[in-house]
């Protein structure tokens, strides 16, 4: 088991009175709480310190914690002898066990009740984020959590156990959205329900397209003559490229909507894809695109900023 | 071993839930959620029913307001406004996304 300095965490003296805990630990949730931050990492911050503001909160539990005595952070450490015998109405086996599931299982085994008198309690629930691709969101996919939650063996010890779940995401899924996994999560004890997991589902960056609820919208660059003049495009979609007639004259910015082409939504409807119009020019020209630009600029009477003249005479 | 596939629900607003399931699956008190039902953090299906029912997607804002009772120890008024606000919040950060959508890549950073 891997040792946590929960005092540093909070940033307190280790004597720090239980209103300096308790100060410490307001003002870096409002910081970190991952529910309103908008910091780096916020969520494993706070992980770190609600599990501290959880153990010292709580004088039984600090004065334990305490009488595990000061380790290097990170370091690898086993209780002391006595120590199980003093404060561990749960049996624990330390080698697989993270110091929150020891705390944890102290709360678990007090209360007047506890685990071994049969107090029926629900198993955790927890929210597990999921990041799939734009195809995957597009045709559904199957996922395989590979979770490591606490749980109790038939001899009452408290470990860790592998808790793979495969779970089918149905299309329609984006960005923001939630599934429950019912009774998946960690195992209700004496008859209690089990937890449940939430999939917290985000979409990964896609290189093409950029995601808003079920739209989608790519930039569709044009060569300059192809906007002048009209084209006939191909532009890919999720379900397969498609050809788009643009009409002559397009302007920059301009949106295309190809209605359907975007995500799916849950229950049958189909978002829309807007290619929007850019005009993009060769980085380099041949000495012939040259002359006929050179030509066409000669010949044309089109001004290109008679709009900011207008504007600047007024 | 082979792993069987679970079933997944949509916490859209096409899944309704009782009161009582609601409780159950956020940790907030039935008491609690009428209390934010009446500040008009949650919405009933049908306000005078006897049975109040509620769309799924309700788990995911008392999930949060339960997190945030623990967390910061907020009483129902005042997680009734923070609920307003973080839903007011996430309004705005999705009209932010739809624009930036709109601008040619490269140039949006959200």
């Amino acid at each position: 088991m891997k040792y946590k300095d929960y005092y540093d965490a909070l940033g307190v003296k280790r004597d720090a009175s239980e209103a300096e805990i308790k100060t410490a630990y307001r003002k870096l949730a409002r910081k970190y709480h991952p529910d309103v931050s908008r910091e780096k990492e916020a969520e494993v911050h706070f992980k770190e310190i609600a599990e501290a503001y959880q153990t010292l909160k709580d004088k039984e539990k600090r004065a334990a914690y305490d009488q595990l005595g000061q380790q290097q952070a990170g370091q690898e450490f086993k209780p002391p002898p006595d120590w199980q015998q003093r404060y561990g109405e749960t049996n624990f086996s330390f080698d697989d066990l993270d110091l929150a599931d020891l705390f944890a299982g102290m709360r678990a085994g007090r209360g007047g009740g506890g685990r071994a008198q049969n107090m029926r309690m629900a198993g955790e629930d927890y929210e597990v984020p999921v990041e799939i691709t734009l195809a995957q969101a597009f045709n559904g996919t199957d996922i395989e959590l590979n979770l490591s939650l606490p749980e109790y063996d038939q001899a009452g010890r408290m470990h860790r156990t592998p808790h793979p779940v495969k779970a089918h995401i149905p299309k329609g899924a984006t960005a923001g959205q939630r599934l429950r996994v019912p009774g998946k999560g960690g195992k209700g004890m004496n008859g209690g329900r089990d937890g449940d997991l939430y999939l917290d589902i985000s979409l990964r960056p896609d290189p093409v397209f950029r995601v808003t609820g079920h739209d989608l919208y790519m930039d569709l660059p044009l060569a300059p003559w192809e906007a002048a003049l009209g084209a006939s495009v191909e532009v890919p979609t999720l379900g397969g490229a498609v050809r788009l007639k643009i009409p002559a004259g397009a302007r920059a910015g301009q949106q295309f909507r190809l209605s359907g082409k975007g995500l799916p939504r849950p229950r049958g409807s189909v978002g829309d894809l807007f290619a929007i119009v850019r005009i993009a020019v060769p980085d380099t020209l041949t000495e012939q695109e040259r002359d006929l630009f050179r030509r066409l600029s000669e010949v044309s009477t089109f001004d290109a900023r008679k709009a900011l003249q207008q504007e600047g005479a007024k | 071993m082979k792993l069987e596939l679970t079933e997944l629900s949509w916490l859209d607003e096409h899944q309704h839930l009782s009161l009582t399931d609601l409780a159950e699956l956020s940790g907030l008190s039935e008491v609690e959620i009428r209390e934010l039902t009446e500040y008009g953090v949650f919405v009933p299906m049908q306000p005078e029913a006897p049975m109040l029912t509620y769309t799924a997607y309700c788990v995911v804002i008392a999930r949060t307001a339960s997190r945030l009772r623990d967390d910061f120890e907020l009483d129902m008024g005042g997680l009734a406004v923070t609920l307003k606000l973080l839903g007011r919040v996430h309004e705005l950060e999705a009209r932010i996304r739809e624009l930036k959508a709109q601008l040619p890549a490269g140039t949006s950073q959200l």
